[in-house]
C-alpha cells in the first residue's frame, strides 16, 4: 500500500467549499465543458480535490457523476476548459507558456497519477488474477517480475484474496471480481483513485465486502478518492465531503452529516428524499 | 502508377454494349436463381422441423450440398441429368445448380430466423388459441422475416458473384462474353478489366442498400 | 464402381491440398494485414486496406482468377496457373478475413480497452497484450468457415488448367466417358475433406461461444 505522508494530515470536518488541505489541489477542474449530441454533461465544472480527500459523488443517472471520472482518467476528451492534476494539464500541455492540446506523450505522463476501478470489473479474462495485477506494473513502470508479484500479493493479502492469485476472472464472484479490480488499480500507486459506482452491478450480499476494503483504504492511505455511489450510508461514514451533482453541475456540496441531514438545495432535497425512502 | 503497355479505350468502348449483354444474362440468372433458392431454401427448413423420416434426408442433403464446390454440382447437372432423360438449356441448368446450392444457405438463414421469434410468442399464441397457420402468419412470420432480410440481400449479392461459374457449362454471361471476345481479338485486358469492374460496380451499392438494411434491422434483435 | 478412377482422382486431391493451404497461408497473412491496417489511425492506411477488401470482396473470385492469369501477361507479367491460381484465392478469402480481423477486434468489448487505458499502456501495448489475445479466439470459427470455402473454391483453377481433383474428373472423363461414377466419386472426396473440417468448425465454435459467456 502507498505509504502515508507524514505531514498535512486533514480532519475528519471542515469548512464545505475550501479544499481541505493549505497543498495545492490534486485535482482541479477550471470551466470544464463536456456536451453529448444536444446534452450538456459537464457544464462549465469549477471543482477541486485536494491533497488526501475523499469525496464522495452522489446525484440522479444522466447528471454527469461519470463523466466527471471519464475526463479525469482520459477516457473522454472536454469540449473546452483545463483539468489540472497535481499542478500539471491533463488534456493540455504548456508549450512556451501557452496551453496546447496534448499528444499521447503527454497524456502517458499525467495518466501516472491517476487510477480507476470500473462499475462492471473490466478485468483481463484471458489473465490469471496475479497477472491482472502485475501486467500494468512489469510492462508500463517497468518493474521486475518478481518485484511486481511480491507486492501483487501484499495486496492480494489486503483485500482478502491471496489463496485467489493464479485462479482466471471467471472463476469468481462479482465481489471477488471487483477486489482484484481494485488491487490491480492500487498496483499503479496512482495518487488520485476513481471509484465508478464499483457496487452497482453486484448482488446485494456481495456489495459489503467491496465497501469494506474502500473504507480501509479511505482510512489508510493518502491518495485522493473520487467515489461516484449510490451507497448513501457509506458515504456519510467514509467521505469527508459530499459532491450532490446535477445537470452539469455541482448542485450543492460539504460536509457529509450536514448534506444528509439538512440539506440546502431543494434538488438535494427532492433527490435525497427518492433515494433513502424505499 | 505506370501502365506499361496501352489501354485501348476505343476498343474498350467498343466491346461494352457486348459485354452489357452478358452482363443482362448475368442479372436475370441471378433473379431466377436466387428466387429458386429461396423457395428451396423454406422447403428445407420446414423439411427440417417435421418428422424423423423427413428431417434426416434434408440435413443429409443439406450438409452434402453444403460441403462439395457448387463447380462440381453444376457438372453433375449438366452432365447427368440428360442421361436420366431431363434436357435443358444450360441456362436453366445453371439457374437450378444455383438455386439447390443456395437453397441450402438460405435454409439455415430460415431456421435461424425462425428460432429467434422469442419462446413467449409462441406461447402467447396458444394461450389466445391462434390456430396453428394464423399462428405462422399473423405473429411468427412477421417478427421472422424482417431481421432475415439483410442475410437475404448478402446471399443474393454472393450470388451474383458466383454466376461466372456459369460459363463453365457454357452459359453466355458475363464473363464468358469477356472469354469469347478475348479468345477472337488476343486482347484480354480489357474485356476482363471491364468485367470486374461492371461487378464491382453492381455489387458494392448493393453492399451499400444491404449494410442499411442490416442497420435498420438491428434494433429487431435482442 | 469405379474404384480404379480414384488413384487419379486422389493424385488431384493432392494438388487441391496443397493449393489451399498455400493460399491460406497467403489470405491469412493479408487478413491480418487489411485487418489492423483498417484499424489504423493513418488514413491512407485505411484506404488502401478498405480498397483492396472491397475490390476483392466486389468482384468474383473466377474473375479474378482470369484476370491473374490472362490479363496480368500483358501488363507484363506473366504468372503460370498454380502462382495464379494462389494470388486470386488468397486475395480474394484475405479480403473476407479482414473483415474478420476487424470485427473480431472491435467485438472486444469496450471495458477491456478502458480499464488499459486506466493502467497506462501504451496503444500498442493494449493492442498486444489485451485486445488481439482477446480477438483471435473470436476469429476462429469464422477463420474455419472460410478454409472450408477456401477448399471448395479450388475447383475453379480447374479452368485455368491447374491439375487439381476437378480437372482430374473432368479429364478422366474425356478419356474413359464415364461420367457418373468420376463425378459421384468427385462429390464424396470433396465431401470428404470438407464435412471433418465443418465438424471442427462447429465444434471450436461451440468452444468459443463457452468462453465468450463465461
Amino acid at each position: 500500500m502507498p505509504a502515508t505522508a507524514p505531514d498535512s494530515t486533514v480532519a475528519p470536518t471542515g469548512a464545505p467549499d475550501a479544499p481541505r488541505s493549505p497543498r495545492e489541489p490534486i485535482v482541479r477542474f477550471d470551466k470544464v465543458r463536456k456536451s453529448f449530441g444536444t446534452l450538456t454533461v459537464l457544464d462549465d465544472l469549477d471543482f477541486e480535490v485536494g491533497f488526501n480527500e475523499k469525496i464522495a459523488i452522489i446525484g440522479p443517472s444522466g447528471s454527469g457523476k461519470t463523466t466527471i471520472l471519464r475526463v479525469l482518467m482520459t477516457l473522454v476528451e472536454p469540449e473546452s476548459g483545463v483539468v489540472w492534476v497535481d499542478g500539471r494539464p491533463l488534456w493540455h500541455k504548456q508549450v512556451n507558456g501557452k496551453l496546447v492540446r496534448a499528444d499521447q506523450r503527454h497524456l502517458h505522463e499525467v495518466r501516472k497519477d491517476i487510477g480507476m476501478v470500473f462499475q462492471h470489473f473490466n478485468l483481463f479474462p484471458h489473465m490469471s488474477v496475479m497477472r491482472n495485477i502485475t501486467e500494468a506494473p512489469i510492462h508500463v513502470l517497468g518493474k521486475s517480475k518478481a518485484q511486481a508479484r511480491e507486492e501483487a500479493s501484499a495486496l492480494l493479502a489486503k483485500v482478502g484474496l491471496d489463496d485467489k492469485a493464479d485462479q482466471f476472472p471467471s472463476q469468481l464472484s462479482g465481489g471477488q471480481k471487483q477486489r482484484v479490480a481494485i488491487a490491480r488499480a492500487l498496483a499503479m500507486q496512482p495518487k488520485v483513485m476513481l471509484f465508478d459506482e464499483v457496487t452497482s452491478a453486484l448482488d446485494p450480499e456481495l456489495v459489503g465486502e467491496v465497501l469494506s476494503i474502500l473504507r480501509d483504504l479511505a482510512r489508510e492511505t493518502d491518495m485522493a478518492m473520487l467515489i461516484v455511489t449510490h451507497e448513501m450510508g457509506f458515504a456519510r461514514d467514509v467521505a469527508d465531503r459530499v459532491v450532490f451533482f446535477d445537470r452539469g453541475q455541482v448542485a450543492e456540496q460539504g460536509d457529509p452529516v450536514k448534506i444528509f441531514s439538512e440539506p440546502e438545495n431543494p434538488r438535494t432535497q427532492s433527490f435525497l428524499k427518492a433515494v433513502l425512502e424505499h | 502508377m505506370g501502365l506499361r503497355f496501352d489501354w485501348d479505350w476505343a476498343f474498350a468502348w467498343e466491346i461494352l454494349p457486348r459485354l452489357l449483354e452478358g452482363a443482362w444474362i448475368t442479372l436475370q440468372a441471378t433473379v431466377v436463381g436466387f428466387a429458386l433458392a429461396l423457395a428451396i431454401g423454406l422447403l428445407l427448413a420446414l423439411g427440417r422441423r417435421g418428422p424423423r423420416l423427413l428431417s434426416i434426408p434434408t440435413t443429409v442433403f443439406i450438409e452434402f450440398v453444403r460441403s462439395t464446390p457448387l463447380l462440381v454440382q453444376l457438372y453433375v447437372l449438366y452432365f447427368i441429368l440428360p442421361n436420366f432423360g431431363i434436357s435443358m438449356s444450360a441456362f436453366l441448368t445453371g439457374v437450378i445448380g444455383l438455386g439447390l446450392h443456395y437453397g441450402t444457405y438460405l435454409s439455415e438463414v430460415y431456421r435461424a430466423g425462425i428460432e429467434n421469434v422469442p419462446r413467449g410468442q409462441w406461447e402467447a399464441a396458444i394461450a389466445l388459441n391462434f390456430g396453428t397457420r394464423t399462428t405462422w402468419k399473423n405473429i411468427v412470420l412477421p417478427q421472422a422475416i424482417p431481421p432475415m432480410l439483410p442475410a437475404f440481400g448478402n446471399y443474393f449479392i454472393v450470388m451474383f458473384k458466383e454466376t461466372p461459374l456459369l460459363s463453365a457449362i457454357t452459359v453466355v454471361e458475363l464473363l464468358q462474353t469477356a472469354k469469347i471476345i478475348g479468345s477472337r481479338t488476343f486482347s484480354y485486358v480489357e474485356p476482363y478489366t471491364l468485367v470486374g469492374i461492371i461487378f464491382l460496380m453492381l455489387s458494392y451499392p448493393a453492399a451499400l442498400v444491404v449494410n442499411r438494411l442490416e442497420a435498420r434491422f438491428a434494433r429487431y434483435r435482442s | 464402381m469405379g474404384l480404379d478412377l480414384l488413384p487419379v482422382l486422389i493424385r488431384g486431391a493432392g494438388i487441391t491440398i496443397q493449393l489451399t493451404l498455400v493460399s491460406a497461408a497467403l489470405a491469412l497473412g493479408m487478413a491480418l494485414v487489411a485487418g489492423l491496417a483498417r484499424l489504423s489511425p493513418l488514413w491512407p492506411l485505411r484506404f488502401a486496406a478498405g480498397l483492396y477488401v472491397e475490390v476483392f470482396r466486389g468482384t468474383s473470385v473466377l474473375v479474378q482468377l482470369f484476370w491473374f492469369y490472362f490479363a496480368l501477361p500483358l501488363f507484363g507479367i506473366r504468372l503460370d496457373a498454380f502462382t495464379a491460381g494462389v494470388l486470386a484465392l488468397g486475395l480474394n478469402v484475405g479480403a473476407y478475413g479482414a473483415e474478420v480481423v476487424r470485427g473480431a477486434i472491435r467485438s472486444v468489448p469496450v471495458g477491456q480497452t478502458e480499464a488499459a487505458i486506466a493502467l497506462n499502456f501504451t496503444p500498442w501495448q493494449r493492442m498486444r497484450r489485451i485486445i488481439l489475445p482477446q480477438a483471435f479466439v473470436l476469429m476462429l470459427p469464422p477463420f474455419g468457415n472460410q478454409l472450408i470455402e477456401l477448399l471448395k473454391a479450388t475447383a475453379l483453377v480447374s479452368l485455368i488448367t491447374i491439375p487439381e481433383m476437378t480437372f482430374q474428373g473432368l479429364t478422366l472423363r474425356q478419356t474413359t466417358g464415364r461420367t457418373n461414377e468420376i463425378f459421384l466419386w468427385l462429390l464424396v472426396l470433396y465431401f470428404a475433406v470438407a464435412y471433418p473440417l465443418t465438424l471442427g468448425v462447429r465444434w471450436i465454435e461451440r468452444r468459443v461461444g463457452a468462453y465468450t459467456r463465461a
